[in-house]
């Protein structure tokens, strides 16, 4: 059975979630996705990961929800506080997300997950790290270069060529 | 250790659903990039969950690897957001049809 910790993040998790896509203001609704960010990252310090969940905290909550964040404010006004859906589509899509919900989670009730217990210790992180060094280090080095490429990738995607003539002219 | 495999999972289910409603009923595209965020993550909690109650440190590794990715998608996802409300002044997916720069 789940204990008091685990029921109190995952209500954080779940409700910062959905408040995250129905807030009216997208500024809030990125940093009520901070908060879903952030239970994850306690959910894996509960599955005794501290290493995964300081590289969640890192990561996500430290560069990308704030990175969403100057995109937000990027945006003209109007359009963070504008809300367009249809009400049909609406239900249909809360239909689909009820019928996921009940499908898969009748799916895992009946499966065999539900007697996965264990006893053993977790794994050290200091295996992650051995690991990364010796058996993945080809993915290791691809996935440096993905990112570079990336980054670089969006640089010049959001590169604005007139302001830097304008720039050049004063 | 008091959590079960299949809490972990059913936390992961309900953020599946959540990304899902959001990503086929917003229109907004910051909004379905948070969607997709949300499902990127619940996914990643399977991940560790599994990688606990096997125990194996493979999980783990995964999961580091998929958190990379993750945030290299959202720096090109975010620059084509810019992108596009340079062109269209909206940031409306409905908007976004037309190939035509």
């Amino acid at each position: 059975m789940a204990d008091a910790i685990f029921l109190a993040l995952s209500v954080i998790t779940i409700g910062s979630a959905i408040a995250a896509l129905e807030m009216r203001s997208l500024i809030y609704g990125s940093i009520a996705l901070m908060g879903t960010l952030g239970g994850i990252a306690g959910f894996f310090l509960l599955l005794d990961s501290p290493f995964v969940a300081m590289f969640q905290l890192a990561v996500y909550v430290g560069s990308i929800a704030v990175l969403i964040l100057f995109t937000v404010m990027l945006v003209k006004r109007e359009l963070i506080f504008k809300k367009v859906e249809d009400k049909r589509r609406k239900f249909v899509g809360i239909a689909l997300m009820l019928v996921f919900m009940v499908a898969l989670g009748s799916i895992i009730m009946n499966s065999g997950i539900k007697t996965i217990t264990t006893d053993e210790p977790a794994v050290d992180f200091r295996n992650i790290g051995a690991d990364f060094l010796t058996y993945y280090w080809p993915a290791l080095i691809l996935m440096a270069l993905i990112l570079t490429g990336s980054v670089t990738g969006a640089l010049i995607l959001a590169r604005r060529e007139d302001v830097e003539n304008d720039q050049r002219t004063d | 250790m008091t959590n079960e495999l299949i809490d972990f999972v059913l936390v992961s289910v309900a953020l599946l659903g959540i990304g899902i409603y959001g990503l086929s009923v917003k229109r907004n595209a910051i909004r379905m990039l948070f969607a997709v965020e949300i499902i990127i993550n619940a996914a990643n909690l399977n991940l560790v969950a599994f990688g606990r109650f096997l125990p194996h440190s493979g999980g783990q590794t995964l999961a580091l690897f998929s958190i990379a990715i993750a945030a290299a998608e959202v720096a090109v996802g975010l620059s084509l957001i810019i992108v596009a409300y340079r062109m269209y002044q909206n940031i409306d997916i409905a908007d976004f049809r037309s190939l035509k720069g």
